[in-house]
């Protein structure tokens, strides 16, 4: 009785948004949507959350039917849209009051929900929300879409433009909520936040890439990556690229992540490749591949 | 000297992109200078008047003929009595009654000088003088063709009656007039506005997604301009009442009851606005451009509307200012009651309830 | 060979009434270096970063940009810098050849140069197909890449990138990363702010600022070792959190008007 989608096409004007999305969100489950701009995140954000109507397709949140019990979904699940949409020129504990208030609640009845979120921001509680820092804002929204204690929590890039360790910790919150039984479904751009869900989907181009646990989806991925490392990273590229056996290659921080054509190859042939092009300081070892890996090999298909 | 022509360049290329701008540079002036043309006209047509004639005899036959052969003047109305003149005044449709004297014949040939009072509605002062103007000169004109032929020439004395206003302050047709235009603005304008603000912020959406139902955020934004609208209502009054010594003839209680009702109305139409408007600058435009022009023109508080060609006649009927100001120079120069303004009345009724039911319909409760 | 610097920054200082945005902060950078300026929202960057490309005038300090007094001669700095930035790179409703004319007029480049800029871009990016489209069409990734071609269309010695990559797709983002390093490599000086931290990675050396303070300057590796962790994130992560003698408490809390 999480979320489910089945089919799920919606179309702006001329432009298809969305693809033919199913995918279901367990009761409990923390799920992940990941892409980047673009992609089809926030439109299906909107379709679950009733303020658009699919083209073709079924959806259900909590057991209602988008369509037919919208009304009885507004009022019970928790909605956090993109930009954190707060009212800028009202106080942090005037927001809140807001938001618990249209949804029939106060503040004290649900408080334990969001203590440990809220207790970081309270000694601001009289600072208008738009003089807010972006973790904090976050910490605020994500309050106000909990205050009514909603069964399911529709999170929508909660954590752009936010610094690493607001991000951070957003998601332990996130996993504490988890605990208490509700049902979480949140979209990000970044790869790296992929891997604290407990399952996730990759989007690109408003169609599904993949849906798995990280784990399995990383251990799904064809081939070996192998770390390589040189003096000159422009120039590895370049040579790499130029390479005939060279199945992709791309930047990955200090290394290249590089993966073969063939099954299984000499790594010293290839040292010698790049030594004849002037490289050195060359390191090749194989890694493990990670999110973002295979969301590239899926989305080059 | 390059880059600046390459600059501009990108500037045609974003007016001639942007619809919106194309219809402000172009549209918008064609569509208001034909506005303008019709409806500004000092001239006066087709004027209501009312008969009181003493008389009855061939020559006051023969006059009002005249007047009533002319474009200027359609007679209304035939009273009996001096006690009818204000009755008539106040229902408001009559602006000029000619009264004339008895025995009118027969004292411009016994005595050659007959009397003939023009009575008329000063509350818009520039008309009274309009059509004061233009019955003297019928008169003069039918005194001259009569005196042709005769030896002793007549004279048809006027006497001028500037009812209501003698002293033909301009102020007592300002007043009302602004008085309308700014709660009609201010109301129109914060009210669409406040609505699109949260489209443009994002918070609408969450509104959407909670238990809100669409009647109780539309009321829920007009409920505090009511009261701020009051306020700003009851100031206006205060200053028209002390600083341009405006009378208040009738019920203050009265006019109070109607502000508010008008101001209720204005409301409607700002939430009307904001279903439309996508942007808290597109709302401005439409309540600035289209709600405060047409208002100033077709309302009738400085070109009076009988003048205009009947296509904008009927068009006046639907703007609620038109109704309100009816209401409230009755009220303040006239000091007629609820029996002369109930119809006024219900019509701004009926409009508010039309506006606010539409909105409610219009609210879109999803985002598309 | 001494590297020449092509930014030169020394108690550079800019504070709003009693709130100081940026204090004192200096810095060297070098031709062809590749530099990352990092840091939290409201840290300080896009501040710095304005006095930097002479569109806001420091409180106090010095500064100097491809030779350029950024107090004195911040018209020539202009003149002499690309700048992209996330927000705003490109006119939406004018074409792609469109808006590389107009750049081009903008710096004064000559209608035959122009031509020329704007047959290879064209070319340089596979845009031959829609180079008639509003980029309003495109997509986000092809918007980014064709603003940085764009930006570089005069050939400046120094480009500033505001958080280029916000929000585009992994494969795209790299790819733009492969611009920045063939720019680099052909001697433009590159100093980009952003908020991935594996783009942190990429850069010759970092800067991380904290409250208005360059905590960190240094190359991503020494910096992995100094805080002996694996990546930049976590240097990141343990400078918001360690004390230091800047630092207030270390909570990592911002809790600054941004």
């Amino acid at each position: 009785m999480g979320i489910s989608l089945n089919n799920i096409n919606k179309s702006y004007k001329k432009l298809k948004a969305v693809h033919d999305i199913t995918f279901d969100v367990k009761l409990g489950e923390l799920f992940g949507l990941i892409g980047p701009d673009g992609a089809g995140k926030t439109t299906i954000f909107r379709i679950l959350t009733t303020l658009l109507l699919p083209d073709e397709g079924e959806a259900t949140v909590a057991g209602l039917d988008i369509v037919k019990d919208y009304k009885a979904i507004r009022n019970s699940v928790g909605y956090m849209p993109g930009r954190f949409s707060l009212y800028q020129d009202l106080t942090v504990e005037e927001n809140l009051t807001f938001f618990a208030t249209i949804f029939g609640t106060t503040i004290e009845e649900n408080y334990d929900l969001i203590k440990d979120i809220y207790e970081q921001i309270e000694p601001f509680k009289d600072r208008r929300a738009g003089k807010l820092s972006g973790g904090m804002k976050q910490k605020l929204a994500l309050s106000c879409a909990l205050i009514h204690k909603p069964k399911v929590l529709f999170l929508d890039e909660p954590t752009t433009g936010v610094d690493p360790v607001s991000r951070k910790e957003f998601w332990e919150m996130l996993k504490r909520l988890q605990k208490r039984g509700i049902t979480i479904l949140v979209s990000t751009p970044y790869m790296d936040e992929a891997a604290l869900c407990d399952r996730i989907a990759l989007i690109q181009d408003g169609r599904i890439l993949e849906i798995d646990t990280p784990a399995a989806i990383v251990k799904k991925f064809p081939k070996t990556i192998y770390n390589i490392g040189a003096n000159n990273m422009y120039k590895l590229i370049q040579t790499l690229q130029g390479y005939e056996h060279t199945y992709s290659v791309f930047p990955f921080g200090e290394f290249v992540h590089y993966t073969d054509k063939r099954e299984a190859f000499e790594t010293q042939d290839l040292k010698h490749y790049l030594e004849k092009a002037d490289l050195s300081e060359i390191l090749i070892e194989p890694t493990q591949a990670d999110i973002e890996d295979a969301f590239m090999e899926l989305a080059r298909k | 000297m390059k880059r600046f022509i390459g600059f501009i360049t990108k500037e045609f290329y974003h007016i001639f992109r942007d619809r919106r701008s194309l219809f402000i540079l172009f549209g918008m002036p064609i569509a208001q200078i034909m506005l303008f043309g019709f409806a500004i006209t000092n001239e006066i047509n087709n004027v209501d008047i009312a008969i009181l004639d003493h008389s009855k005899d061939a020559t006051t036959e023969e006059i009002i003929n005249k007047i009533s052969s002319s474009k200027y003047f359609t007679i209304k109305q035939i009273i009996t009595r001096e006690a009818d003149i204000e009755t008539v005044f106040k229902k408001g449709k009559i602006k000029a009654v000619l009264n004339f004297e008895k025995d009118f014949s027969r004292n411009l040939i016994k005595e050659q000088k007959a009397n003939i009072q023009i009575i008329t509605d000063a509350t818009d002062p520039n008309t009274a003088n309009a059509i004061t103007s233009y019955i003297n000169a019928i008169l003069k004109n039918y005194q001259q063709s009569k005196n042709e032929d005769i030896q002793q020439p007549y004279q048809i004395i006027p006497q001028t009656i500037m009812f209501y206003n003698p002293e033909l302050k301009s102020v007592f047709m300002f007043v009302p007039g602004v008085m309308t235009i700014i709660l009609m603005l201010v109301s129109a304008m914060m009210t669409s506005i406040s609505i699109t603000r949260e489209k443009e912020l994002g918070t609408m959406e969450i509104l959407l997604v909670s238990p809100l139902k669409p009647f109780q955020v539309i009321i829920g934004k007009v409920v505090p301009y009511i009261f701020l609208s009051i306020i700003n209502a009851a100031v206006i009054v205060l200053l028209s009442i002390f600083i341009f010594k405006m009378p208040v003839e009738g019920s203050l209680f009265l006019l109070g009851a109607e502000s508010v009702l008008f101001i209720v109305c204005s409301l409607a139409l700002g939430i009307l606005i904001s279903t439309i408007a996508e942007t808290q600058q597109a709302a401005m435009m439409i309540s600035l451009m289209g709600l405060m022009l047409p208002v100033i023109l077709l309302s009738g508080f400085i070109f009076p509307i009988s003048s205009m060609p009947t296509p904008l006649q009927v068009i006046s009927n639907i703007i609620p200012a038109k109704w309100f100001i009816i209401i409230i120079k009755g009220i303040m120069l006239k000091g007629v009651g609820m029996a002369y303004i109930w119809k006024e009345t219900l019509i701004l009724v009926g409009m508010t309830v039309f506006f606010i039911g539409l909105s409610i319909k219009k609210y879109k409760i999803r985002l598309e | 060979m001494k590297e020449e610097n092509v930014i030169e920054a020394e108690d550079l200082t800019k504070a709003f009434g009693d709130f100081t945005a940026v204090n004192a902060i200096s810095f060297e950078v070098k031709k062809g270096e590749i530099f990352g300026f990092l840091g939290a929202n409201g840290a300080g960057k896009t501040t710095a970063m304005k006095m930097l490309i002479g569109i806001s005038k420091p409180s106090s300090g010095k500064a100097t940009v491809a030779g350029f007094d950024v107090y004195t001669q911040h018209q020539s700095i202009k003149k002499n810098i690309g700048y992209m930035s996330q927000r705003f790179a490109l006119y939406d409703d004018l074409t792609v050849k469109e808006n590389i004319t107009f750049f081009g007029g903008i710096y004064g480049l000559s209608r035959a140069r122009i031509r020329e800029k704007r047959k290879q871009l064209v070319a340089e990016l596979g845009l031959d197909e829609i180079s008639d489209k509003l980029v309003g069409s495109l997509p986000l990734g092809w918007k980014q890449k064709l603003s940085f071609s764009v930006s570089l269309i005069h050939d400046p010695k120094i480009v500033f990138l505001d958080e280029p990559t916000g929000g585009v797709d992994p494969i795209t983002r790299r790819q733009f990363w492969e611009m920045i390093y063939k720019a680099a490599d052909q001697g433009t000086t590159i100093f980009v702010t952003t908020h991935y931290m594996d783009e942190a990675e990429y850069c010759d050396r970092v800067s991380i600022m904290v409250e208005g303070k360059i905590e960190a300057l240094d190359t991503p590796k020494n910096l992995k070792q100094q805080y002996q962790v694996n990546s930049m994130n976590d240097v990141f992560l343990k400078l918001a959190r360690t004390p230091s003698p800047t630092l207030p408490e270390g909570k990592g809390e911002n809790t600054v008007i941004e």
